[in-house]
Formats: C-alpha cells, sequence, structure tokens
C-alpha cells in the first residue's frame, strides 16, 4: 500500500491509493442502493416532492444544512479563510445563525400552515401568480444552471487535485446524481445530504485537530500567522484572527469592509434572503412531519452550522500558519486562476487550501475518505438543485401554467422527466462553462439577483396584511431589477463601487453585501409605495398566510427542553458566546 | 422519516461509517507494520488507527441500533402506540 503524500511538485495535488480508491466506489455503490430502495416509496407527488411530509427534525435539520454544505462551499470559504483570515467566520455565524433562527420562529409556521410545495408556490397565495410566474420561472432557469455550474467545479477540482479527466468527473457525478433523484425523489436526494453530512464531518474533522496539535493551540497557530504574515509585509497582518475588532473603518481589515456591511447587508439581507426564501434549503424544512418538527429543524441545523467553521475557516488559518513548500519557505497560495490556467508554475489557488491540508495530515484511507467527503458535497450540491428545480417546474409552472389539472401520477411522472431534463442541461452548462469560465462568475452573479428581493416581498407577505397583489409583483421586479442594475454598473464602470459599496477598495465580497441591502430596500419601498394605493385582500383571504390573519396551531404538548423556543434561547447564547470569545 | 421506509437513514449512515472506519483501521494497521516512505505531517500519532477505530465503533452502534428487523419492530410499536392514543382522544 503506497502512501499518499502531498506531491508539490507534481501537477496533481494527492496521489489515491488503492483503498482510497475503494472508498470511493463504495460510496458511490450504496448513493446508487439508496435510490433504487427508495424507489418503492416515491410513488406520490408528496412522497416524491416532499419526502412524504414525514421527516423528524433531526432529519430534516441536517438536511437543511448539508444543502447548503456543498464542496464548492467548503474549499471556497477554506479559501477565504486564508484569503480574509477569520472574518470568513461571519458567513456561518452572523450570516447564518440569526436568519435560521427567524425562519424557524417567525416564518416556518407560514410555510407549514399554508401546506405549498415551494416558495413560489407561498407567493401565489399570498400575491397571485404574476409575483409566482417571476419567482418560479427565475428560480427554475437559476437552479438548474447552478447545478451546471458545480458539475463543472466538481470536475475542474478533481483534475487539479486528482488529475482525473473531466468528461468523466462530468459523466459520472450526472449518471449518479440523475438515477439516485429520479428513482427516490425529494428523499432520496435527503438520505444522501444526511450522508455526506457525516461523510465530511468523519473526512474533514481530522484537519483541525492534526493542526492545533502542529500549531501548539490556538494561540500558537495566532503567532505563527503573525509571524508568517508580518514577515510578507503584509498590511493587515495583526487583524486576520479578529472577528470584529477590526470592522470599524473598511481599511482596517484585509475585506474592505465594516461592520454596517457585515451586519445589515450579510446578517440582515443576504443571510435572510438565502436562508428563509431559497426554496433549496427551505424544501428540506417543509418536509417535517409536524409543525414542532419544522421549527425545530432550523435550529437544530443552526446549532452544526456554528460549528462548520471547525472544518473550513479553521483549516485555511492552519494553512496561513503551517503550510510550507519541498525546501521549507512559507508556501504562499495565489488567486485560482492564476494557479490553475498555468499549471507548469506548480502554484497553488486560494481554494486548494483545504485539500492542501488534507493530503498534509491524513494517509492512506483517510485520503479517500477525505476525497469521497468532497465528491459527496459536490454531488449532494447537485442533487439539491434538481430536486429543488423539479419540484418547482412540476407545481409551479406545469401545474399553474401548462397543465392546471394534472393528476398526481402525471405531476410524479412530470417530476422524473424533470429530473432527467435538468440534469441535462446541467451537463450542457457545465460543458458551456469549461469553454468560457467566466461563465461561472455570470451564472453565480444572476442567482444572487432574486435572493435579496425575494426575502423583502416574502417578509413582507408574511407580517404586513396590507400588502397587495401589485405590491408584491412590483416590489420583487423592481428590486431584482435594481440589483441587475448595480451589477451592470459596476462591470461596466469599476469606478462605481464606490458609490454601491462606499468605499472604492471594497472586495467582492463587500460589494455584494452592499448591493444585496439596496436592492432590498429598494423593493421594500415599491412594495409599500404601491400597496398604499392599491385595494388589500380581505383578512379572510389571508387566513393562514400572514400574522394576524392567522391563528398559529398548538405546538402539541411538550416539556420546555422540547419546545423551539427554549432550544432558540440555548442557540442565540452560545452564537453570542462565540462571538466575543474571537472578537 | 421512517414512517413508510423499513430502510432508515441512520442505517445507512452506520454501514458506512463501519466500512470506511473498517477500511481506514485496517490501512492504518497495516501502515504500522509497514511505514510508508513518505510519512504524511505527525505521522507518529497514527490517526488512521485511533480515527479508523472512532468511526468503526460508531458506525456498529448506529448498524445495530438501526438494523432492519429491530428498526422494523420499532415502527410497529409507534404505530401501535399513535393509534391506542387515538382511540383514548375519541
Amino acid at each position: 500500500m503506497n502512501p499518499s503524500p502531498i506531491l508539490l511538485s507534481t501537477q496533481t495535488l494527492v496521489h489515491l491509493s488503492f483503498i482510497d480508491l475503494v472508498i470511493i466506489v463504495f460510496y458511490f455503490a450504496l448513493v446508487l442502493a439508496i435510490g433504487f430502495i427508495l424507489k418503492r416509496s416515491s410513488g406520490t407527488s408528496e412522497d416524491f416532492f416532499l419526502a412524504g411530509r414525514e421527516m423528524t427534525a433531526w432529519v430534516a435539520g441536517l438536511a437543511f444544512l448539508s444543502a447548503n454544505l456543498g464542496s464548492l462551499e467548503l474549499m471556497g470559504w477554506a479559501g477565504n479563510a486564508y484569503k480574509y483570515g477569520i472574518l470568513a467566520a461571519h458567513w456561518y455565524w452572523i450570516g447564518a445563525i440569526p436568519a435560521m433562527l427567524f425562519l424557524a420562529l417567525v416564518m416556518m409556521p407560514f410555510y407549514y400552515i399554508c401546506k405549498t410545495h415551494s416558495v413560489p408556490g407561498y407567493l401565489k397565495l399570498r400575491y397571485g401568480p404574476g409575483a409566482q410566474t417571476l419567482s418560479s420561472i427565475s428560480f427554475a432557469f437559476m437552479t438548474v444552471l447552478m447545478s451546471g455550474v458545480n458539475m463543472y467545479a466538481m470536475a475542474v477540482v478533481m483534475k487539479v487535485v486528482l488529475g482525473w479527466n473531466m468528461h468523466t468527473s462530468i459523466w459520472i457525478s450526472s449518471i449518479t446524481v440523475l438515477l439516485y433523484v429520479a428513482l427516490g425523489g425529494l428523499r432520496s436526494a435527503i438520505f444522501n445530504e444526511v450522508l455526506q453530512f457525516f461523510l465530511i464531518w468523519a473526512g474533514a474533522l481530522l484537519i483541525p485537530i492534526m493542526g492545533l496539535i502542529e500549531a501548539g493551540g490556538w494561540n500558537g497557530l495566532k503567532a505563527r500567522i503573525l509571524e508568517n504574515l508580518q514577515g510578507l509585509g503584509n498590511a493587515h497582518a495583526g487583524t486576520f484572527t479578529h472577528l470584529w475588532s477590526t470592522l470599524g473603518s473598511f481599511d482596517q481589515n484585509p475585506m474592505g469592509i465594516n461592520w454596517v456591511g457585515i451586519v445589515f447587508g450579510l446578517g440582515a439581507i443576504i443571510s435572510m434572503g438565502y436562508w428563509t426564501t431559497d426554496f433549496l434549503v427551505v424544501q428540506r424544512v417543509m418536509a417535517a412531519k409536524d409543525l414542532r418538527s419544522a421549527k425545530l429543524a432550523p435550529i437544530i441545523g443552526a446549532n452544526f452550522k456554528m460549528m462548520v467553521p471547525f472544518i473550513v475557516i479553521l483549516p485555511g488559518l492552519l494553512g496561513l500558519g503551517l503550510l510550507r513548500d519541498g525546501s521549507g519557505h512559507l508556501l504562499q497560495l495565489v488567486s485560482n486562476d492564476v494557479a490553475w490556467k498555468s499549471p507548469a508554475l506548480g502554484l497553488h489557488g486560494y481554494d486548494e487550501v483545504l485539500p492542501l491540508m488534507l493530503a498534509r495530515y491524513c494517509g492512506s484511507g483517510l485520503l479517500g475518505l477525505g476525497i469521497t467527503a468532497l465528491i459527496a458535497g459536490f454531488m449532494s450540491g447537485m442533487a439539491g438543485n434538481v430536486s429543488a428545480f423539479t419540484t418547482v417546474w412540476t407545481y409551479d409552472i406545469y401545474g399553474t401554467m401548462i397543465n392546471k389539472k394534472a393528476t398526481d401520477g402525471q405531476k410524479v411522472k412530470v417530476g422524473r422527466w424533470c429530473t432527467v431534463w435538468g440534469v441535462i442541461i446541467s451537463i450542457i452548462t457545465a460543458y458551456i462553462c469549461r469553454e468560457a469560465s467566466s461563465i461561472m462568475d455570470y451564472v453565480q452573479a444572476l442567482f444572487s439577483f432574486f435572493i435579496a428581493p425575494l426575502f423583502g416581498t416574502v417578509l413582507l407577505g408574511m407580517l404586513w396584511k396590507r400588502a397587495t397583489k401589485a405590491g408584491g409583483f412590483w416590489g420583487l421586479f423592481a428590486g431584482t431589477m435594481s440589483s441587475i442594475g448595480m451589477w451592470a454598473w459596476v462591470k461596466f464602470d469599476p469606478g462605481a463601487v464606490r458609490y454601491i459599496a462606499l468605499n472604492a477598495a471594497a472586495q467582492d465580497q463587500a460589494q455584494n453585501m452592499f448591493r444585496a441591502l439596496w436592492c432590498c430596500l429598494i423593493g421594500v419601498i415599491v412594495l409599500v409605495a404601491v400597496s398604499l394605493v392599491t385595494k388589500p385582500k380581505e383578512d379572510s383571504e389571508l387566513e393562514g398566510l400572514v400574522y394576524g390573519a392567522t391563528k398559529i396551531p398548538s405546538e402539541g404538548k411538550a416539556a420546555f427542553y422540547q419546545r423551539p423556543l427554549f432550544w432558540a434561547g440555548v442557540t442565540t447564547l452560545i452564537f453570542i458566546v462565540i462571538n466575543v470569545y474571537f472578537w | 422519516m421512517e414512517s413508510k421506509n423499513v430502510l432508515s437513514i441512520w442505517l445507512v449512515v452506520g454501514i458506512s461509517l463501519l466500512v470506511n472506519g473498517a477500511l481506514i483501521l485496517g490501512a492504518g494497521l497495516y501502515e504500522l507494520v509497514r511505514p510508508p516512505e513518505v510519512k504524511v505531517v505527525l505521522y507518529e500519532y497514527h490517526a488512521s488507527i485511533w480515527w479508523g477505530a472512532i468511526l468503526f465503533i460508531l458506525g456498529a452502534i448506529y448498524t445495530i441500533r438501526f438494523a432492519p428487523g429491530r428498526h422494523r419492530r420499532e415502527l410497529a410499536a409507534e404505530a401501535a402506540a399513535a393509534a391506542t392514543t387515538e382511540t383514548q382522544a375519541g
């Protein structure tokens, strides 16, 4: 059995041994077996699209979190931690936890009570078909493109890390995803998401443990990072391990952002928009077996989300403090474009920090598990996008615009065919990305256009009885258009960033924060203005959709420690302690 | 999740951890007997052995706890309890 060391002098990052390949093949066999076994229990539309609405809070909560825990996310944020320091952890803490708790306690009752199959479905009930059409078409289109981007990204990573052929990666992953989603529907996707969750922890947890041993604990790591960055003449050397204390002004931290962008852009808009209205994640919670489980699921997800920086952000920081090249000098990572376009130079991209750390500590077997976790993360991301696309297409486009009288059996059949078409479009997108990789950035930017305005529209729809059908449609439309407009403005005139992000030196992440903040505000202002001059619905029509017009059903008899509110309080306390500790 | 499924998600997780744990533990023991020429950093901690063992034990616990026969009996008991509660409420 050969070792699997980091081989910096070769073009691929790691070499797999026979036992590593056995672990990878076992994973593929297991997920296909799951699909075939679950086909038997996916006969009705409720089964196929909402997993029979019978999931426990734990399964729904882990799937809710895992739908977002793809490999692009893991590798990308580990790379961001290397680039920006611990500031990247904001995307896991203030950029997720408040939104997840808000979804659990405030929004989930309405999603659950109205028994809709999707977020566009809620918009139809609340604002009518106009807002639903705008939302469902944009969501379906973007989701399936994102799946293709995911597929392409996986092929690139497998090529860079393992030297695998890109066609092989694309076709094997897509056929596997196609089989298990088409056979078992959402239930199969959720099974694989929960499995992926465990694989990721089993495969990645060893990195921070071994890394902290090598660095001499957290204080030792901080000292090494400071020493390394000072040696490189980095102007922000002392700020990489501080979460809040450097956010007083734009120029005090490596990201070029201040606390306003983090708290309001990220915490109040982007994360709220993503975690409460992106159907890809909300669909998992809608499949819970009862209201209490539906409220507990995001809270369970929030607690695990708080721990994810341990396997994502910490490896990035460990890379900054510990990575050395073959001759013992500090290994400096560069942007992915530079590293991947010229492999002969032997450079490594920021996003390679996680595989680099994996290869640093993991020998035969452990390396296979780590790579399997990355593959599982990619495939799970694709399956999540495809299953969400299938549901929105079948219910909000086919069932609403094409065949309003579709039977249950027809919907399942359409759902299975949608899975096939979704995967085919994803493959085409992956190949388009291969020819022009800048397409990837455009697709990801396009996806972000719809999330922030959607949050304002859904939130006001749930909390404000006066919001009208016309207000909902025009608010969503104006918010989306303003987001596209701001993005295009900066694209054609990079100097415009000083108006959008209030700082000429703002990095991409900072620009996204502020663009989201402004477009959500614009959407809300238009929604309110149009609603005030148009006729609202009667209270009786808003039953089950809006606070004040809805009687929230009881969660059933339960001790205080089984209640969502109690656990939301515990989660909030942990969240505050973590933020203060890393201040 | 399991009301219609004899297959429990936790059984799948258990099997995955069990098999992966066994393979990693085996690889770690092999490397202990025949150390590799190029070693990973902190090789002396033999992470494959103890990490593989942890995964194997966790996997075994989950696999036994959610084995199909036992799981089926639990589902039947839950269904009976729910029916009794409904009858009493009615």
